[in-house]
């Protein structure tokens, strides 16, 4: 008998040819969007996640240095008190692929996510949280001193 | 198949559990260029998940502009000390790895 662990690792690899539409349809949402993930400008990486452009909201709230001495590695935090949230993705505007992660928070776990990222120059980070009701932003301008892309 | 590169914490605390992982990979992005000049090709974890008690309660897709060694925090409800965590990570190259955490 197949346990656990050797039906996701299944899954994961299989997936990754044969999509992973009918084994697990709510995982398929969240699939790693290679339109997305590989555009070149911000519109294009939304216009691939998003329907319509996220609106700007007060009850998402970004948490990112002002300035990043060292672009190659910058904190960031997500945090949205708005309900049902079901994911969170985070852009650098100016970045060779603007769409830096996506979240998936699935019921139960809170929309609060850290991470680090790269930044090749000064650029505006923005968060997106994704609600059953739509998708809001927050966006802030971080200033790079070395950047951490390319080279 | 690359194993062991995820370090993780995941502590209980009043009924939530906050989980931090940090993987150690290079997550090379494809447009970095040796000395000679040549395109590094491009490496890096495209998605993380997270289960607990065979529910997901992270998933993450990650692009190139995740930093090298990726660090990731989050909280979910529930979750008990001693329990196990379970993280699947996949390469762009394909290559993937389940790894397990106890919850402290």
């Amino acid at each position: 008998m197949m346990n656990r662990r050797s039906v996701l690792k299944a899954v994961f690899t299989g997936g990754l040819v044969a999509g992973l539409g009918v084994l697990m349809p709510r995982v398929a949402l969240a699939a790693w969007s290679k339109a997305a993930f590989e555009a070149e400008t911000q519109e294009a990486a939304m216009g691939a996640l998003y329907e319509a452009d996220p609106s700007a909201s007060a009850e998402v709230t970004l948490k990112a240095p002002d300035i990043a001495e060292n672009g190659a590695v910058v904190p960031i935090s997500v945090k949205s008190s708005l309900a049902g949230v079901t994911s969170i993705a985070i852009f650098v505007a100016n970045n060779p692929q603007p769409l830096a992660a996506q979240f998936t928070i699935p019921e139960g776990t809170l929309a609060d996510v850290s991470c680090r990222i790269r930044m090749g120059k000064t650029s505006a980070v923005t968060a997106v949280v994704t609600t059953n009701s739509g998708s809001f932003s927050a966006s802030k301008e971080v200033k790079v001193t070395i950047g951490g892309c390319g080279g | 198949m690359a194993k062991g590169i995820l370090r993780a914490k995941a502590k209980a605390k009043g009924g939530n559990t906050v989980v931090k992982i940090m993987a150690k990979h290079a997550m090379e992005t494809g447009n970095r260029k040796d000395k000679s000049g040549n395109k590094i090709a491009a490496n890096y974890i495209q998605t993380l998940s997270v289960a607990y008690q065979g529910k997901t309660v992270m998933e993450t897709n990650m692009g190139t502009a995740i930093s090298k060694n990726p660090y990731l925090a989050f909280t979910f409800v529930g979750g008990a000390k001693g329990d196990e965590l379970e993280m699947t990570w996949t390469e762009i190259t394909g290559a993937t790895a389940t790894e397990t955490a106890k919850i402290k």
